[in-house]
């Protein structure tokens, strides 16, 4: 089961492409029903998932959720307490770290202090057993800082690189030993707000040119939609939705990730004995759209911010719900209208700026009305 | 307003220093002053220090070579001993013990020194005296095996006294380190001794310059150790001192020695802290 951890991992690569094809039905990453525990304290619990090769999922969900200890189990540094934590086909139980294809950019970066940047990067191929020979191993150092933009930069020191420039060194130090699995441990997380976004698109487009399997751990929902193209969403040691970002965003589970993934604005209601007709807190009724009757009882219903409309009320709209704006946060493109609804709290309403564009943009303590399309709603059991 | 808010501060400040400035100024600097120029003095006829101005005293130092000999050896091979044996507990209490017990395990570390090392060094005494392991040796057929009053008494006694003093600055530089650090390495491949030596060691390596820096300089001035586990025959350079203060009363001749050692220590400590400096990458590195 040693086999070096670099020659295993170039058999993959020097694959035709072609087979990559065949070995779709292959998935890099697989759980079968793995659990772990901290004594009385359990982390992560029966989780079933399947990575296919090549995808970029995000792991999303609160601190505590069992996320990161997913990806630790897969980089080596847990055992499940049950159940298998796969790569490649391969069970890894009892395979040490440094015995595993997969690399990880871990949080804050880890970089060793005391070695430059061309040694951080070059310490892995360093590793490898049988030896790489030095010319070819200052090559493909030279190579990965070339494909994180940070050439020339080698001999620098780690202290004396900006936060940003110190990720790049860790996205090239796993890189550099191509493996068939990248981990990334809330890998932006320490950066400011448009560094992050530049580097968003800068991962998604290296995973695919490099076609390489990345797992994100991350709890920054806009993250985890804007570069991955399979969420996994976890609360509570579970997943709980696996979909494609639109997907759980557009369509979410149940109320917790409606709540996480995106704002949400939450009406409690009963569906009456027709199974058509809903009846919220203030006593008014509301036809539940097109889907198919629904059992009565009390339910939950969800609105996105951006799903509802603001009218002004001397517009003759007969709109359902009538209130007075509290709060307007101007946000530039957009702007959120906090709304408080008689007998139905708080609405949060995002409005477009263009949409606005023919008035001027509405008071606080304006009286308003509020439309939305029931179809957009979504119901959950309370 | 804002220049009378400056002055106040900087009079809180100055107040604040004073007395540790006075009293370094009063028991550091006029001693070491007065040293120098007893250094360059005579001895009275009746002993202690008449005033001159003469190199003699230097001249004279190689007549105490045996006592150079055996400090600036002993110190370095003791606190290097003690390294040796220092590590490896360091080590095991930093990042092996299971963190529910650590305190525990490193005040054990810390207790013998609430007994004086008069009283510890005493117990040595006996047990490598004769009536000590030597007597449980012939037992067994070893005759006249003699340990007390050797370099070997010494050393050990150097090694069981200073050990703790080892063992705190590598143990913090451990406890410190980002264990992500040797996951990282382990994630790029490393075996657990590849990991050891190229990621543990050099970054404990401040810790461990500390340690022999503090041990080796203790060492130097070291006076209780060689006289009662070394007897007449291994002398150190604090044991010369004492004869020259208050035997002999040479005071010129033994101000020379200390000022000889002052300089010394000071030589060797600069030097460690470049090694220190160069070796961890940074200039956080404090050695004393």
């Amino acid at each position: 089961m040693t086999v070096a951890k670099a020659a295993q991992t170039d058999q993959c690569n020097l694959k035709p492409q072609g087979t990559n094809v065949t070995s779709h039905s292959v998935n890099d990453i697989e759980f079968r029903s793995v659990s772990k525990s901290y004594g009385a304290v359990t982390a992560v619990s029966d989780i079933n998932l399947q990575v296919p090769k090549g995808a970029f999922v995000a792991l999303l969900g609160p601190s505590g959720c069992g996320k990161t200890t997913c990806l630790r189990m897969i980089g080596g540094f847990e055992q499940p307490t049950t159940g298998d934590v796969l790569i490649n086909g391969k069970p890894m139980n009892g395979v040490q770290a440094h015995q595993r294809p997969v690399n990880m950019v871990f949080q804050q970066y880890a970089l060793f202090p005391h070695f430059n940047v061309e040694q951080n990067v070059s310490y892995g191929l360093r590793q490898a057993r049988p030896k790489i020979s030095a010319p070819e191993i200052s090559r493909r150092v030279a190579e990965a800082l070339e494909m994180v933009r940070l050439g020339g930069f080698g001999k620098r020191r780690i202290h004396e690189m900006s936060g940003g420039q110190q990720q790049r060194v860790a996205l090239a130090r796993a890189l550099v030993n191509k493996p068939s699995v990248l981990l990334l441990d809330e890998p932006l997380a320490a950066l400011d707000k448009k560094l992050r976004t530049a580097m968003q698109i800068e991962l998604q487009t290296l995973q695919r040119e490099l076609g390489i399997t990345f797992v994100l751990v991350t709890h920054d929902q806009e993250e985890a939609l804007s570069m991955s193209d399979l969420v996994c969403v976890m609360n509570a040691g579970r997943i709980v939705q696996l979909a494609a970002p639109q997907e759980v965003y557009d369509k979410p589970r149940d109320l917790f990730v409606a709540d996480f993934v995106g704002k949400t604005n939450r009406m409690a209601a009963t569906v009456e004995a027709d199974g058509a007709t809903l009846r919220l807190a203030d006593g008014s009724a509301l036809s539940i759209g097109e889907r198919s009757a629904l059992p009565p009882g009390a339910v939950t219903l969800a609105l996105r911010p951006e799903a509802i409309t603001l009218h002004r009320q001397n517009q003759s709209i007969s709109g359902r719900l009538s209130g007075v704006v509290t709060h307007r946060i101007f946000l530039g493109s957009s702007v959120e209208y906090s709304v408080s609804v008689n007998g139905l709290g708080n609405f949060l309403i995002t409005a477009d700026r263009h949409v606005l564009s023919e008035s001027s943009l509405v008071e606080p303590n304006e009286r308003v009305v509020l439309s939305f399309n029931p179809d957009a709603a979504h119901i959950f059991p309370a | 307003m804002a220049l009378a808010t400056n002055t106040k501060r900087r009079m809180v400040t100055a107040s604040l220093v004073a007395p540790a400035v006075a009293w370094l100024f009063i028991f550091l600097v006029l001693p070491f002053i007065a040293m120098l120029v007893f250094s360059v003095g005579e001895r009275a006829p009746e002993g202690g220090y008449q005033p001159a101005f003469t190199f003699a005293q230097f001249a004279n130092l190689p007549s105490r070579a045996a006592a150079f000999w055996n400090t600036l050896f002993l110190a370095p091979v003791g606190a290097f001993i003690c390294l040796i044996v220092a590590y490896p507990v360091a080590y095991y209490l930093a990042v092996k013990a299971n963190p529910r017990y650590r305190l525990l395990l490193v005040s054990l570390v810390i207790v013998p020194f609430w007994t004086s090392l008069l009283v510890r060094t005493y117990a040595w005494m006996y047990l490598l005296g004769s009536r000590g392991i030597p007597n449980l040796l012939s037992m067994v057929g070893f005759d006249d095996v003699r340990i007390l009053n050797t370099h070997g008494a010494v050393l050990l006694g150097i090694v069981y006294g200073y050990l703790p003093l080892m063992i705190m600055p590598i143990y913090v530089s451990l406890e410190k380190l980002d264990r992500r650090l040797l996951e990282a390495s382990a994630d790029l491949g490393a075996k657990p001794v590849s990991t050891f030596f190229s990621i543990t060691l050099p970054l404990s390596l401040p810790g461990v310059m500390t340690g022999l820096s503090l041990v080796t300089i203790l060492l130097l001035g070291e006076y209780l150790i060689p006289q009662l586990l070394g007897g007449g025959k291994v002398f150190f350079i604090g044991n010369a001192l004492v004869d020259l203060f208050l035997q002999s009363r040479n005071w010129p001749f033994g101000s020379a020695i200390a000022v000889t050692l002052v300089i010394s220590v000071v030589f060797v400590l600069l030097i460690a802290m470049r090694i220190a400096w160069k070796i961890a990458g940074t200039r956080q590195v404090d050695l004393v």
